[in-house]
């Protein structure tokens, strides 16, 4: 696609952790029986009212802060009207030109290089429930046999989050709503729990020349339910538009359903989107007044971000940007991380453990950070053996193989099968001898000069050993036998 | 047991009998249950009279509660049909909620129900309380017990017409645009709209959310008080609710001397009968003997009231009833084809013409396009109107006016035309867009017909108003003796059991 470069903005769903529902004090779960978390508001029975929950204001206001954006000292409800068995009131208590927070940002990494994007706005919202059609196979309410309303999901306190076009490439918006989910999981407002869909993605791109500053038409796409299908449906729809502009064509502004196992996007039918929400304010809500000292008592108590923490593990642990950035960005992995320091590991080797074997062991299992097969306690464990020569750093990975497959302490692994090094020099001086007995050609190329040849000599002895020899005093006595 | 009157015997009245023990409050529910059996088939008041609950509850109530008895122990109400009462079907005058049982009362007639009153049924009113003659019901027709030819007023009509009949010691009903007042006003009862947000519109099945108020209908302004003091408190359930800054009080004015009333010359310009005219200054004069000064004021945005009315309220109503989508509960269409079908049939079989009509211009006036030249400008003539009104009483403590410009029309007389039913409303209108508290007391006849007398307040002046209107009613004297007859040339209507057989 040369000569063209793609804008991509992002708005998200975020389904707020509180105890209670955004407009009345039903229970917040997940996984209970259908419909037992529902009352006269949330099934908008004849002459209910909402009530404004306090804390999902609070957890919004979290939000919009790390955001970085401006919480508006008044704001007001909307109702955006349309019919579906979903919505119970047949509108959406929402936000609409006097949201909860505006003009913000949010910097994110990608290959190591900082990005912003500007934050357009942050609004307060519910969700709807949830639909499960029953026969057919479409999944979907046209052509199923039946209809069934869970409202146990509806009313949940729901925040939109909306990006400027800001985002250049498929893969910084993959790295824009990973780093943003973190981000929201870090502040302690939501799981973002991926399956459970309480973090939800909608994507906007246009294609425009290389280096103009115009947008193109742009195109909604939706239905992209992992960061993967995001950046595939992005990929799959930049040389769609190319190929439209270049043949002379322009982008229809239409919605775009990407289709996973095609890996290509199609337009809904424009009946199911043609909405006229007609938003107007909601007279069941006075207009909300969010005193700005509380607002600063909310800045106060904020966690720790992530981009905060990675300036601190770099100052504070001296560690390189580049490991900062993978340990400090999740807060799952930089809390491993600093535990695995606080039981006692040296910081950098600790960095070095968590970032090598640990990591690979969960990519391997598919886990998350922390719900791992070794504790930190365990890594900080053999980390110090490892410190202290009671293993060697080569041994020291298939004792961590060991623990995970045992689920062993590292001292018992190592007693076990052996896996101790060797710095006995007594025990190490017959292999030492039969190797350089073994080897008379490189012994006499050592001997006239060849002094790199010790390495090889290195290696056959680890390899006798199985790692276990103690590489400097295996280099002391190979010269002592080849020098001697 | 004393011999008593149900068209005449106050609340007050009823309560010290019952507190001094001349009559229990079975025999008090028996006196209403009674007159409702004698004259209900002619005024049609109640789409639900709970007449064996009422019988059973007042028993309770003389049995169990002599020690705890609430401040309205045993006093009998009836209830506007488009507030939820739990256990008690519940119609809002619709079709679409035929079947329809709620799950909670609303707070005004919980509140109520925990000082122990004993409710006789539900009342009729308008199709969602959209209207001014509570001929929009898709039940029954409620009639004027003055004149069974003619309407009650709406869309509280059936309250207004049950405590004019005697049917009820007295009632609640809504007041969105004057439903509360101009059928107080058509029947010669006392009723009053309180400032926007004193009393709780919880359970109050919405119509207009940002003018809907919950109010007492009564045979005295003391009643009025006593009642109001019962309704009003903020509710936590209820965002735009509020506490009033002092309680409501008992009126005890008998004079009303140094308080300065104003008369806005908009609401006497236009369309006002000669017969209200002459009521309405008679109790003006009435007003100066007990020393109020009047004074000619003027309200300019008055003309722009009722059309910017008819904006608002639709607007809300639209969003307000799009819930009644045979989802949940309520009325389904038999065999829908899928969702649409359902919808649109559904909403097709469930409501009336009026309400249809309110939802298309409403769902027209939020409209992507027309938005700001409807809805948007409607919403600054609001402001101007509550301006003018803040300007008025800046050199004024209370607004008078006639509460209606004619007396009770006839049944069936304006149905044709949506605007001539409209137009009924326009001295009410404008508190509802402000949200004042307002009161229309009796204030005479015309042609045999009450006429209302409208005293407007700034917000939270309930107290202002009900002891000018507490000195004003004794000073008018109205006495209340609805005929039952029936005048013909509307539609036909049954002649009730003789009057003079009702009273027990």
């Amino acid at each position: 696609m040369s000569g063209w470069e793609p804008v991509v903005g992002l708005e998200m769903h975020v389904e707020l952790d509180t105890q209670t529902k955004m407009f009345c004090s039903c229970a917040v779960t997940k996984g209970d029986e259908p419909n037992m978390h529902t009352c006269p508001v949330c099934l908008a029975h004849p002459g209910a009212l909402p009530v404004v929950n306090q804390r999902a204001i609070e957890y919004a206001v979290r939000i919009a802060l790390a955001l970085n954006c401006t919480v508006q000292p008044r704001n007001i409800f909307h109702r955006k009207n349309y019919f579906y068995p979903d919505l119970p009131k047949a509108y959406q208590i929402s936000q609409y030109d006097e949201p909860l927070a505006v003009s913000g940002w949010f910097d994110y990494w990608v290959d190591g290089e900082k990005l912003r994007c500007r934050i357009n706005r942050v609004h307060m919202e519910e969700d709807a429930a949830k639909l499960i059609h029953a026969g057919g196979d479409t999944g979907r309410i046209a052509g199923s046999d039946y209809s069934m309303v869970d409202f146990n999901r509806g009313g949940t306190p729901l925040i939109e989050i909306v990006s400027e076009p800001d985002i250049p490439s498929p893969e910084a918006a993959r790295e824009f709503l990973q780093q943003l989910r973190n981000l929201v999981i870090e502040l302690g407002v939501s799981e973002c729990n991926m399956e459970e869909g309480q973090i939800r993605w909608d994507a906007n791109l246009s294609v425009r020349p290389e280096g103009t500053a115009e947008l193109g038409t742009r195109t909604e796409l939706k239905n992209m339910n992992s960061f993967r299908f995001l950046q595939q449906a992005l990929e799959a729809e930049i040389p769609r538009q190319v190929g439209i502009l270049e043949a002379g064509g322009t982008i229809d502004l239409e919605t775009l359903h990407f289709d996973p196992d095609t890996g290509t996007t199609t337009p809904l039918r424009s009946k199911e989107e043609a909405h006229d929400y007609r938003y107007f304010p909601e007279p069941d809500l006075v207009p909300l007044l969010i005193d700005p000292v509380w607002v600063e008592g909310i800045r106060a108590t904020q966690p720790e971000l992530p981009e905060a923490r990675v300036a601190r593990f770099s100052s504070q642990y001296g560690l390189s940007r580049a490991d900062a950035l993978v340990l400090g960005s999740s807060h799952a992995l930089a809390a491993f991380y600093e535990e695995v320091v606080e039981c006692g590991a040296g910081a950098k080797p600790a960095a070095n453990w968590t970032m090598g074997e640990y990591l690979a062991h969960l990519n391997a299992a598919g886990l998350e950070a922390g719900r791992g097969h070794v504790t930190a306690e365990r890594l900080a464990k053999l980390v110090k053996l490892v410190a202290d020569g009671t293993v060697s750093t080569s041994s020291g990975k298939d004792v961590f193989a060991k623990m995970i497959e045992e689920r062993a302490e590292p001292e018992d692994v190592v007693n076990k099968h052996g896996l101790g090094q060797i710095s006995d020099a007594a025990a190490l001086e017959a292999t030492v001898a039969e190797v350089v007995a073994a080897n008379p050609a490189q012994a006499e190329q050592y001997r006239e000069g060849k002094l790199q040849v010790l390495g090889f000599f290195v290696g056959q002895v680890m390899k006798s050993t199985g790692g276990r020899a103690n590489p400097g005093l295996v280099n002391d006595l190979l010269r002592k036998a080849l020098d001697g | 047991m004393p011999t008593l009157d149900p068209v005449r015997l106050t609340a007050r009245e009823a309560k010290r009998l019952l507190v001094d023990g001349e009559i229990s409050a079975a025999e008090l529910a028996k006196v209403y249950l009674d007159q409702i059996s004698a004259v209900e088939a002619a005024v049609r008041a109640f789409i639900l009279v709970t007449a064996d609950n009422a019988a059973k509850y007042s028993t309770k109530v003389d049995r169990e509660m002599q020690a705890t008895r609430g401040p309205l122990a045993g006093l009998p109400i009836a209830i506007k049909d488009n507030m939820v009462t739990e256990g008690v079907t519940t119609t809002c005058a619709s079709r679409i909620l035929s079947n329809y049982m709620p799950v909670y009362t609303a707070t005004a007639v919980r509140q109520v129900w925990e000082d122990h009153v004993v409710m006789l049924g539900k009342t009729n009113l308008d199709e969602f309380a959209m209207g001014s003659s509570t001929e929009n019901s898709a039940y029954q027709t409620t009639r004027n017990p003055w004149d069974l030819a003619t309407v009650p007023g709406g869309s509280s009509g059936g309250s207004a017409a049950a405590v004019a009949a005697g049917e009820t010691l007295w009632a609640l009903g809504s007041d969105t645009g004057g439903s509360i007042r101009q059928p107080a006003a058509l029947c010669g009862v006392v009723g009053m709209k309180p400032t926007y947000g004193a009393v709780s519109r919880y359970g109050l099945i919405a119509f207009a959310s940002s003018l809907d108020q919950i109010g007492p209908l009564t045979r005295s302004v003391y009643d009025c008080a006593l009642l109001l003091q019962h309704l009003v408190g903020q509710d936590p359930k209820d965002s735009t609710s509020v506490a009033l800054p002092e309680p409501v009080t008992l009126p005890d004015a008998e004079r009303l001397d140094g308080l300065r009333v104003g008369i806005p010359s908009e609401y006497l310009a236009a369309g006002i009968e000669p017969g209200v005219r002459a009521r309405f200054d008679e109790t003006i004069a009435r007003l100066e003997e007990l020393g109020g000064r009047c004074t000619e004021i003027s309200l300019p945005h008055t003309e722009y009231a009722l059309p910017a009315y008819y904006i608002i309220a639709p607007a809300e109503a639209s969003a307000n009833l799009a819930r009644f989508d045979g989802v949940r509960y309520g009325h389904r269409c038999a065999e829908p084809v899928d969702l649409l079908d359902m919808y649109e049939r559904t909403r097709g079989e469930g409501f009336g013409p009026e309400v249809k009509r309110r939802i298309m211009i409403g769902t027209y006036a939020l409209s992507a396009g027309y938005y700001d030249a409807y809805y948007g400008r409607a919403q600054r003539v609001r402001t101007l109107v509550r301006r003018d009104f803040e300007q008025a009483f800046a050199g004024v403590d209370l607004i008078a006016s006639p509460t209606t410009p004619t007396v009770a029309f006839k049944a069936g007389s304006r149905t044709a035309d949506p605007l001539s039913m409209y137009v009924c409303d326009i001295c009410t209108i404008p508190v509802n867009l402000a949200g004042l508290p307002a009161i229309s007391i009796p204030c005479g006849l015309s042609d045999g017909l009450p006429v209302g007398f409208q005293l407007i307040g700034p917000a939270f002046s309930e107290n202002r108003i009900l002891q000018a209107a507490h000195a004003l009613e004794g000073a008018i004297g109205f006495e209340p003796a609805p005929t039952f007859r029936d005048s013909g040339a509307g539609e036909q209507a049954t002649e009730p059991a003789s009057s003079g057989e009702v009273a027990s």
